[in-house]
């Protein structure tokens, strides 16, 4: 009798889009990006930068830190130096998309329809959409992260459009300051979401080895950063889970 | 569009979007067949939340662009106050941001270039 049952309709990938969209307009990170985009339309303007070639590099890079170190050395730096300095600030984005695919992908996921999500991917989208995806149905969640990332996104367009109509009348003081909102949210939401002892571990020696390797002028110190206390994280945790 | 206009876009291309998307599309390659419990994951994703505070902090902290001719003690001041609020209003980041930002602003218009 069970398998003559209809199964319930399963909502179309565009509702969950929608879902998607809304949660963007909905979070914190929308406004945080906005602010954050006027200060880095603003640079661009300073740099002799068109307002297209801007908006272009927002939805093609989708990266602050990557777009501020483009903006500021694409004039005065050789394009071998600019393209190394991007592509180490960018990094990043393969243990990101990597930790993110396995959450996000169904049973018969095409590899191509993960394209999209993981050019979508920002700090932010990724932040918003590791806490959001685990409590919707896997057929969902690719189609509700294209929403979501959009959304943020598009928050970032706006803030480019605002930020170059405001650049000429904008303080340097002020566009400094907008500068500021995307560490400090980020640093926010981490400490509000991360709920497990590996998230707050890593978290928290990210926090202090970054800047530390930093300072000692080490080599692709973010990915140093990213191996000693990640490792760290998951060796504390891998020693919790043994002694349970 | 001639080919000078055309340059600042090449170039946005080659070295911008290229040296950033290869990473996303490699995060793609390399998890094929890995599932969220497998412990290369659990790992990975503790890598990637570790580089995420780092650049954060670093940000913050060790940053080079427009923030930097704003001093140290403003920035990580304003973090801290910033961090506190968000404490003290039950971990409402809104209200954490914009006390951040406004001890930010005070400090850079009294302290900075």
């Amino acid at each position: 009798m069970s398998s003559s049952q209809p199964r319930p309709p399963s909502q179309p990938a565009s509702a969950s889009f929608l879902n998607g969209l809304l949660a963007a307009f909905k979070s914190v990170f929308f406004y945080v990006l906005l602010g954050n985009y006027i200060g880095i339309s603003a640079l661009a303007y300073e740099f002799g930068f068109s307002l297209t070639w801007m908006v272009f590099c927002t939805v093609l890079i989708w990266a602050a830190p990557a777009q501020v170190i483009l903006i500021s050395t694409l004039t005065t730096a050789t394009l071998l130096e600019v393209a190394l300095a991007v592509g180490l600030s960018s990094a990043r984005f393969l243990p990101m998309v990597a930790a993110l695919i396995p959450t996000l992908k169904a049973e018969h996921t095409r590899q191509t329809h993960l394209l999209l999500p993981s050019h979508l991917t920002a700090i932010s989208v990724w932040v918003e959409g590791m806490r959001m995806l685990p409590q919707l149905p896997r057929e969902q969640r690719i189609s509700f992260y294209n929403g979501l990332g959009t959304g943020l996104l598009s928050a970032a367009v706006l803030g480019s459009l605002i930020g170059y109509a405001l650049a000429a009348r904008l303080p340097p003081v002020l566009a400094t300051t907008l500068l500021f909102f995307t560490p400090m949210a980020i640093l926010m939401s981490s400490a509000r979401n991360n709920q497990t002892l590996i998230d707050r571990l890593a978290f928290g020696l990210g926090l202090v080895v970054g800047p530390l390797l930093a300072a000692q002028k080490v080599k692709l110190d973010l990915m140093w950063t990213g191996f000693i206390a990640g490792t760290a994280a998951y060796a504390v945790h891998r020693l919790r889970e043994a002694m349970r | 569009m001639t080919l000078a206009e055309l340059g600042p876009y090449l170039a946005l291309i080659l070295v911008g979007f290229l040296p950033n998307e290869v990473w996303r599309v490699m995060g793609i390659a390399v998890v094929r067949g890995l599932d969220e419990n497998s412990q290369i994951i659990v790992w990975v994703r503790a890598v990637a939340t570790a580089i995420l505070a780092g650049v954060m902090a670093q940000l913050i902290m060790t940053t080079s662009g427009a923030l930097a001719a704003i001093p140290l003690f403003v920035r990580v001041g304003a973090a801290a106050i910033g961090f506190a609020a968000f404490m003290a209003a039950r971990k409402s980041v809104f209200v954490g941001v914009l006390v951040g930002e406004l001890v930010f602003l005070a400090g850079a218009w009294m302290y900075g270039p």
